[in-house]
């Protein structure tokens, strides 16, 4: 089905050049605030305690890399599961169905911290009870806590996923997929030339917006010993005892990240036609 | 082969739940027939056209195409199934549709749209499908507008386009699934007139359609349906001219 044109510049902000955007800032109300911004920035930097940042820069730079092998490593395998979850819900079978349908239901309907307590506590607890898993190679892996807060996000971000991409498979129009097998496509030419193709496209918007939601989440893997951002700046609260300073540390690496990462998707999503 | 029918249906029924649509449908179509397919809504016209690629699986009943059977097999639900699901993919890469609504794929130019399945399905080289398809693009006149994508397009032209996709595999038989119901009156003419050109190149074609100026004009085989049976046909003059059943003669004048 077509969209107007007009339709499409209704959602889409107009293209307006740098100039006029500029300009725009030199309105009256915009300067006094982006001053007191300015001033604001200024005023913490010059005016709080900073000391502790040269010493602890190494195992921050540590704890960044984890929060981003943690989001991204639970974005990547965690999407490749939300396709046959997504997929099970609109044709499979109905035992698939059902399974995938409650496997959904059940991630989406419990928050993330109990997940990822029942996977560490629980599940982690379960298998050193066992000395068939303490002998192999997987307990290199199991007696740390990394794989079981991977395990968690990873788990969530399918679940929520999955659910989005049932609505895209759902949601591309039953005569493309009919003109697909009409021209002798077979099942899997069909999938991965028109249903797939189109169900990300419509999906695609949902699904970068959820990439950085999983960003907000990612600091939840410190609850169980996973030394990312978030824990290595609980650790500097516990030793200097400040509290705004690491804090508000915290608070511009995140929106730095969230900001590369909107201004990243984005442009991933232009490069795609539509 | 070449003297094999390009269509054959033999007894064909089809039932949907407790409905029965076709109720025993016998019909040939020789090579470079044009058989027009009309009839009142509900009369199984596109069903009976969607059986012959089997979009729509028959109850019973065999639809053979140049002379090949499609082999099916009974399913548990009382119908029958595909059985040789390669065979149905070879012949229906070798047929080709024209929907009521046009359904190309909106993420691919049009030009995409119609080397799709000549590249993906049949295999041929791409330098050579892009050169194909220009050519037919330029034919139905969307030689400049290869690289814009359908949902910028009018209907006359998607549906212009659809029919190019369907040329571009060099089709043994075509089939028209009312090409031109969904298109404002004005865009209809565009599109009846390639077809009219593809007619007069003797192609095998099977069109439901409700222009009955246009089917008495190009086919060569008039076929009217009511309730799920043929109750009469033959050539557009006995047709429209002196038709004999009197649905047949109420039919044509409600819709003249």
């Amino acid at each position: 089905m077509s969209e107007p044109h007009s339709l499409a510049s209704l959602v889409r902000p107009s293209r307006t050049s740098p100039i006029t955007k500029l300009s725009g800032l030199l309105e009256p109300h915009r300067l006094i605030l982006l001053a007191l911004f300015i001033a604001g920035l200024v005023a913490a930097i010059l005016l709080m305690d900073w000391s502790w940042l040269p010493r602890y820069l190494p195992k921050l730079w540590e704890g960044l890399q984890i929060t981003l092998i943690m989001l991204f490593s639970s974005v990547v395998v965690g999407f490749l599961f939300a396709l046959p979850l997504g997929l099970a819900q609109v044709s499979g079978v109905w035992p698939l169905r059902w399974l995938a349908t409650g496997f959904c239901t059940v991630i989406r309907g419990t928050p993330l911290l109990l997940q990822l307590w029942l996977f560490y506590f629980g599940l982690g607890a379960l298998f050193g009870q066992f000395p068939e898993i303490r002998d192999s190679w997987a307990w290199d892996y199991l007696r740390q806590a990394w794989p079981y807060g991977f395990i968690a996000l990873t788990v969530s971000f399918a679940a929520y996923q999955g659910e989005i991409m049932r609505g895209a498979f759902a949601g591309v129009p039953h005569g493309e997929l009919e003109a697909a097998e009409a021209f002798g496509m077979s099942r899997l030419k069909v999938f991965t030339r028109v249903w797939f193709p189109r169900a990300l496209h419509r999906a695609l918007p949902t699904l970068t917006g959820e990439i950085i939601l999983q960003l907000k989440s990612t600091p939840l893997v410190a609850t169980i010993t996973v030394m990312d951002l978030y824990a290595v700046i609980t650790q500097v609260r516990q030793t200097t005892y400040l509290t705004y300073e690491p804090l508000l540390f915290l608070v511009a690496v995140y929106l730095c990240l969230s900001g590369i990462l909107i201004v990243g998707l984005r442009w991933l999503e232009n490069r795609v036609p539509h | 082969m070449a003297n094999e029918p390009a269509i054959e249906i033999r007894d064909l029924r089809k039932r949907f739940g407790s409905l029965e649509v076709l109720k025993g449908i016998s019909l040939t179509a020789g090579q470079g027939d044009i058989v027009a397919i009309i009839g009142g809504s509900g009369s199984g016209k596109s069903t009976l056209l969607r059986c012959i690629n089997l979009l729509e699986r028959p109850t019973s009943g065999e639809v053979a195409i140049q002379g090949e059977t499609y082999r099916m097999r009974a399913s548990r639900h009382g119908d029958l199934e595909i059985a040789d699901r390669r065979q149905v993919q070879r012949i229906r890469a070798h047929l080709g549709m024209v929907f009521q609504n046009f359904n190309l794929w909106p993420h691919r130019t049009v030009l995409e749209n119609v080397i799709e399945v000549p590249i993906h399905v049949l295999g041929m080289k791409r330098d050579e499908a892009v050169h194909r398809a220009e050519k037919l693009l330029d034919r139905v006149g969307l030689g400049s507008k290869q690289s814009m994508y359908p949902g910028f397009m009018s209907g006359g032209q998607q549906q212009r386009a659809a029919i190019a996709r369907v040329l571009a595999v060099d089709p043994l038989a075509m089939l028209f699934d009312e090409p031109t119901s969904a298109l404002d009156p004005e865009l209809v003419g565009e599109v009846l007139s390639v077809i009219r050109d593809l007619a007069a190149e003797q192609r095998t074609m099977m069109l439901v359609t409700h222009e009955m100026a246009f089917a008495r004009d190009v086919a060569s085989h008039v076929v009217f349906l009511r309730e799920g049976v043929i109750e009469e046909q033959g050539p557009p003059e006995q047709i429209f001219g002196d038709p004999r059943s009197p649905h047949l003669k109420q039919f044509i004048s409600s819709v003249a």
